[in-house]
């Protein structure tokens, strides 16, 4: 009888909680799967059941098929850029140079700001003939370019910004990670004459590992998640080049209303996220037995 | 890292190359934000060209501040976050608690469920939701920005954790005196816990006063719209406004985050550094 009890102790704990998880989460998922298989209703009009046509038409969309280009070619370049920069900025921190908490605070800083923000600063700095970026560019006799406005550099002006405001809240991950490292092992290094470069190699890369794996799943969530700098630089533009998925699921559902189609390009969002999430759990999964 | 190698300080080339490196990628990194600050605080006519005797002036914050309601704005941007993270806190201590101390079936399958919300997070979840909140009556409302952030996964995550640390001699104690689960989650696991729960108050605000998309689309009025909405509608609305006029109100909306994250500095990082860390 106290066990039974017990159960019901726990379930009043964690009613509320999940009662709302289950409303925003788990039933929103489900329910844009389902609607993924009627057509968008409108006015009088309602959903009718159409099987597979929404998939259909998203093969057959050009634009959609722009934006999962773009979002691999924005992974493929803010993944590693930023874990890349987050490690390197951590090693230069977390050694023994003058100026540390300068240097720490001018990386770390970014980060705290609105991507809102970050992306009015940058639509600055990019201004063709005008921001700071051109004039350092007009310097070394360049010629000014619309970095935002144009076709060709738009995805990358984008994915700029996006390294510039995560790399910093990495190289925390990777901070704490170095701060585990026992002074023993690079007493023994040192007293092998081990080089810098060696130790790295075969000593701490393979301990933060763990952090790797972690900062990269998250740059990976990211990578599909953070298109709020979008809003304000390109508007996925010019002629979709910088045309994002999440940005295209916004524009589908909210400014041409078609919600069943939004609802299809959101499975496929969720499809990805969730690949994403089976891979880290068998990578994870792995780590624990490595340790 | 040569402090324990070289009791002689001669001069060390990789030294002088870190530091050349790590001072070169601080200045590089600080720039954009700095040349923000500089054009705020200078006339715009200061916008393009550099001079370190130009003038300094408040006028631009000034304005930014008298052409968009702000104010209201922060109003907003304060209530939205305390509630979110007050709310989190209670919803996601229950939850937690619950998955640390009890044993009952299914318990495996339901942590799991809640797990899952931190890949496919209410952030991607916008059509549906926004029909949740059409069909609650709740549209352009300050709650209906909260609701979906309320049942944090990653703070019954965080928290669990570290509810079981807490020594379970320590609760079958405070069960023979007589104590309620209630109180003994209050008056135990709550004040052990508060490391935990600072760290993630500090993740919790920073994230919601810098969340954008889902303000965007579930608000469409001034008295509801947080800062960050604001500044959007602010910068694109009127492309007549100066630059210095919007670098302004860029530093007015993140200025209070920036400046609690320059004061506590050692406390932010400590803190993401500890959410981080499973």
């Amino acid at each position: 009888m106290t066990v039974r009890r017990d159960w019901l102790t726990a379930l009043a704990f964690l009613a509320p909680a999940l009662a709302l998880l289950f409303t925003f989460t788990h039933y929103p998922a489900i329910q844009t799967l389902i609607d993924s298989f009627w057509s968008t209703p409108r006015g009088r009009r309602a959903a009718v059941f159409v099987g597979s046509d929404n998939y259909a038409r998203l093969m057959q969309d050009p634009v959609f098929l722009r934006a999962m280009v773009n979002n691999a070619i924005y992974a493929a370049i803010t993944i590693p850029a930023s874990i890349i920069l987050a490690l390197v900025m951590a090693l230069f921190v977390e050694g023994r140079i003058r100026g540390r908490a300068l240097v720490r605070m001018s990386y770390f800083t970014p980060t705290m700001l609105p991507l809102i923000a970050v992306a009015n600063i940058w639509l600055f700095f990019y201004l063709p003939g005008f921001g700071l970026f051109e004039q350092i560019r007009s310097a070394f006799g360049l010629s000014p370019r619309n970095w935002v406005g144009s076709p060709e550099t738009a995805l990358y002006g984008v994915s700029m910004v996006t390294v510039w405001s995560q790399a910093g809240f990495f190289m925390i991950f990777y901070l704490a990670a170095l701060n585990t490292i026992p002074p023993s092992l690079r007493e023994a290094a040192a007293i092998e004459g081990c080089r810098r470069w060696t130790f790295f190699r075969r000593v701490i890369w393979p301990l933060i590992m763990p952090t790797t794996l972690f900062v990269s799943v998250n740059a990976t969530i990211n990578a599909f998640r953070t298109v709020d700098h979008i809003f304000v630089m390109t508007q996925g533009g010019p002629n979709n080049a910088s045309m994002l998925l999440l940005y295209y699921i916004y524009e589908q559902g909210f400014r041409f209303w078609d919600t069943a189609y939004a609802a299809t390009l959101t499975v496929v969002m969720v499809a990805i996220l969730s690949v994403v999430g089976i891979g880290q759990f068998f990578l994870l999964d792995r780590r624990v037995h490595y340790r | 890292m040569s402090s324990i190698v070289a009791p002689v300080r001669a001069f060390d080339p990789d030294r002088a190359l870190i530091h050349l490196g790590a001072w070169t990628l601080a200045i590089l990194w600080i720039l954009p934000l700095a040349y923000a600050v500089w054009t705020a605080f200078h006339p715009s006519a200061y916008e393009t060209r550099f001079d370190l005797f130009a003038p300094l002036t408040l006028e631009n914050f000034i304005r930014a501040w008298n052409a968009a309601p702000f104010g209201r704005y922060y109003v907003n941007t304060i209530l939205l976050v305390t509630m979110i993270l007050a709310v989190q806190l209670v919803l996601c201590s229950l939850a937690a608690f619950a998955f640390a101390r009890f044993e009952f079936p299914g318990r495996n399958l339901l942590f799991a469920l809640v797990l899952v919300q931190l890949m496919v997070m209410p952030d991607i979840l916008i059509v549906r939701n926004y029909a949740t909140m059409a069909r609650l009556g709740l549209l352009d409302s300050i709650l209906a920005i909260g609701l979906p952030y309320f049942a944090s996964g990653f703070a019954i995550f965080l928290l669990r954790q570290t509810f079981k640390t807490v020594p379970r001699e320590l609760d079958e104690a405070a069960r023979v005196e007589g104590c309620s689960w209630l109180g003994l989650l209050r008056r135990v696991y709550v004040p052990l816990a508060r490391p935990t729960m600072l760290a993630f108050g500090l993740v919790s605000v920073s994230h919601h006063w810098n969340n954008f998309l889902w303000p965007l689309i579930v608000t469409s009025s001034v008295e509801t719209r947080p800062l960050t909405v604001g500044l959007s509608i602010f910068a694109t609305t009127d492309s007549g406004t100066e630059w210095s006029i919007i670098n302004a109100a860029t530093l007015i909306t993140s200025g209070p985050l920036l400046i609690g994250f320059l004061i506590f500095q050692r406390q932010f990082v400590q803190s993401f550094m500890r959410a981080g860390i499973k």
